[in-house]
């Protein structure tokens, strides 16, 4: 059986940051496997620009921003990388960690390590999930899906297309279809908001005359082998359809951009506590889940709209399993985090009392809010406050929290993070 | 005096912006950005709105059948169908390096089309 001192499970944007960042903080022995041909994951059909300029200060596309890591982790010496290979388990069992993968070329790998690192990343939500009436004829496809067969496939799968949800992968795809040739009728969202990014509206469907329609869902789907139309209706407050407001689309294509799920069968097969609303592990500052020396990190953990949130993340998630790797222990008890009031989720949902530097609590709100303020208190106390022109439950938020503050507070007590109108 | 309220697109943050013009489409100020990038798309969106184009060219002999391209910089937002209609039907030959130059000056617009992820010639 084979050691290592890290392995780390997936070769995307997270993966790849985790791994460069336990090699910085002196761990020799690390492993990357990655089910994929090469390393990049999701990114590799991300063609559009509007990466790492928060890392990099350069406006990068998805290949280039994943480029700049690959290189690097390609050269490294403490860093082994196994493309083409898949993870089919991963167990805590006496104080090491049991990873079970397979490839061709070595057949059924049974791997041990000091610390895991779970970065597998995210998955579209099927269609099944939405239960649209009518036939299931060819012609409908996640927008992820035809990203792919796009940008990497070179086919387009339909002329004219009607995109329900507007998510930022169903946005960039509108643009991208309509350069080529395609003409996109129209941007369906059950919401009164999208879910993609404001600058994504503006770029890609503004500037072509896309109308998004909001509250709007497609209730019917026609066509006996091929896509011909689809009807929608707008909903009322309750996201119910309003009869008398259906109209008939003809179109060959729909996409649909409906949301991300992250991909965490091997987090539950291991045991790790997960969060109901994240889907992802419940994790602390270091992002380590509540089985001790499993890290998780990136869209696996919580979806992410931007992937310098990711790599940042994920730096955090490398630089805990070296610690962890190296006998480094978190002492000084704990505080958990909540969010209340209209915030969704806060991530990380524990923080460790005793901290050298400042820990940042992500959170997304549930709706939109102009003109609001969020904070975070402890009870009566509050550590933070700020106002927001706009919060949007697209865009993630996040709050500062310094190493004095944290040591003042109590054992056990609860972060709340809240907007109050 | 005119106010146009536009959303920053220079980065992910998307700030909204608030820009007052005089009745000669002059710039008396511009608000809401929260960095100087924002000020610069503001000015430029007024005179001659600009954006980033990508897409992807087919490869002949490599390990991959397409590379994706991008505008070297901003270009400007009229031009964006000539780029596209410019960019089908281009083969490249493997290997492919990032920041190649796929076409110079693409559709006239004074930016260069550039690779932007590598592909290896077939083994
Ligand atoms: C279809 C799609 C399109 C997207 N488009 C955009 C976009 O346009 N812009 C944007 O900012 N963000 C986009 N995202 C979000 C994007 O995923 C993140 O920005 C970022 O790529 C997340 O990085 P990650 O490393 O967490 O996940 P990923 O990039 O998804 O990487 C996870 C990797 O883990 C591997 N893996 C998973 N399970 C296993 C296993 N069992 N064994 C071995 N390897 C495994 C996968 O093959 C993959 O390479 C998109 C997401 C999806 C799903
Ligand atoms: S003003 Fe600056 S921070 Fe705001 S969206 Fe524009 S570039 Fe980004």
């Amino acid at each position: 059986m084979s050691n290592y001192d890290i392995i780390v499970i997936g070769g995307g944007p997270a993966g790849m940051a985790a791994a460069l960042e336990a090699e910085k903080h002196g761990v020799k022995n690390i492993l990357l496997l990655e089910r994929a041909e090469t390393l990049g994951g999701i990114l590799e059909q991300c063609i559009h620009t509007g990466f790492g300029l928060h890392f990099f200060g350069e406006e990068l596309s998805g290949p280039e921003y994943a480029d700049r890591f690959a290189v690097q982790t390609e050269a490294s010496c403490a860093i082994t990388v196994k493309t083409d290979t898949m993870v089919l388990d991963v167990q805590a069992q006496d104080g090491t960690h049991i990873v079970t993968a397979v490839n061709k070329e070595d057949g059924l790998l049974a791997l041990t390590a000091a610390a895991v690192v779970l970065a597998m990343g995210c998955r579209e939500r099927p269609r099944g999930a939405l239960n649209i009436a009518g036939t299931r004829p060819a012609g409908i496809l996640s927008a992820g899906t035809a990203q792919k067969y796009v940008n990497l496939d070179g086919y387009m799968p339909g002329k004219e297309v009607v995109i329900l949800g507007s998510g930022d992968i169903g946005l960039i795809m509108a643009r991208r279809m309509t350069l080529e040739g395609a003409k996109v009728k129209m941007v369906c969202e059950l919401m009164p908001y999208s879910s993609g990014l404001t600058r994504n509206i503006v770029q890609c469907l503004d500037d072509f005359d896309i109308p998004l329609k909001l509250s709007c869902t497609v209730i019917e789907i026609h066509g006996a082998e091929h896509l011909e139309a689809v009807t929608i209706a707008k909903v009322d407050e309750n996201r119910r359809p309003i009869a008398g407001t259906e109209e008939t689309i003809p179109c060959d294509s729909l996409l649909l951009s409906v949301g991300l799920i992250p991909e965490n069968e091997l987090t539950r097969a291991c045991g790790a506590a997960m969060d109901r609303v994240t889907s992802g592990a419940v994790v602390n500052e270091s992002r380590e889940t509540s089985i001790p020396g499993v890290f998780a990190c990136g869209n696996v953990l919580h979806v992410h709209d931007l992937v310098d949130y990711v790599t940042l993340e994920s730096q955090l998630a490398g630089a805990g399993a070296a610690d962890y790797v190296q006998g480094k222990r978190a002492t000084g008890g704990e505080v958990t985090t909540q969010g209340i009031n209209g915030v969704r989720y806060v991530v990380p949902q524990r923080v460790g009392r005793a901290q050298s530097e400042a820990v940042k609590l992500y959170f997304r709100v549930g709706q939109v809010y102009k003109n609001a303020c969020v904070r975070v208190r402890c009870g009566d106390t509050i550590l933070a406050q700020k106002k927001r022109p706009r919060l949007a439950p697209g865009e993630m938020e996040d709050f500062l929290i310094k190493p004095d503050q944290l040591a003042s507070l109590p054992h056990d007590a609860v972060l709340t993070v809240e907007v109050v109108a | 005096m005119a106010v146009k309220e536009m959303i920053c697109v220079a980065c992910p943050l998307g700030c909204g912006l608030r820009v007052e013009l005089d009745d000669m489409n002059n710039i008396l100020s511009i608000t809401g950005n929260t960095c100087k990038r924002g000020e610069a798309y503001a000015r430029t969106e007024i005179t001659n709105p600009m954006r980033s184009f990508t897409s992807t060219v087919r490869v002949n002999g490599g390990n991959a059948p397409f590379v994706s391209v991008k505008s070297k910089t901003a270009m400007p937002k009229d031009l964006l169908f000539a780029a596209a209609e410019a960019t089908r039907g281009v083969i490249l030959q493997a290997p492919v390096a990032i920041g190649d130059c796929v076409i110079a000056d693409v559709a006239g617009c004074g930016v260069d089309l550039v690779a932007t992820n590598r592909v290896g010639s077939k083994n």
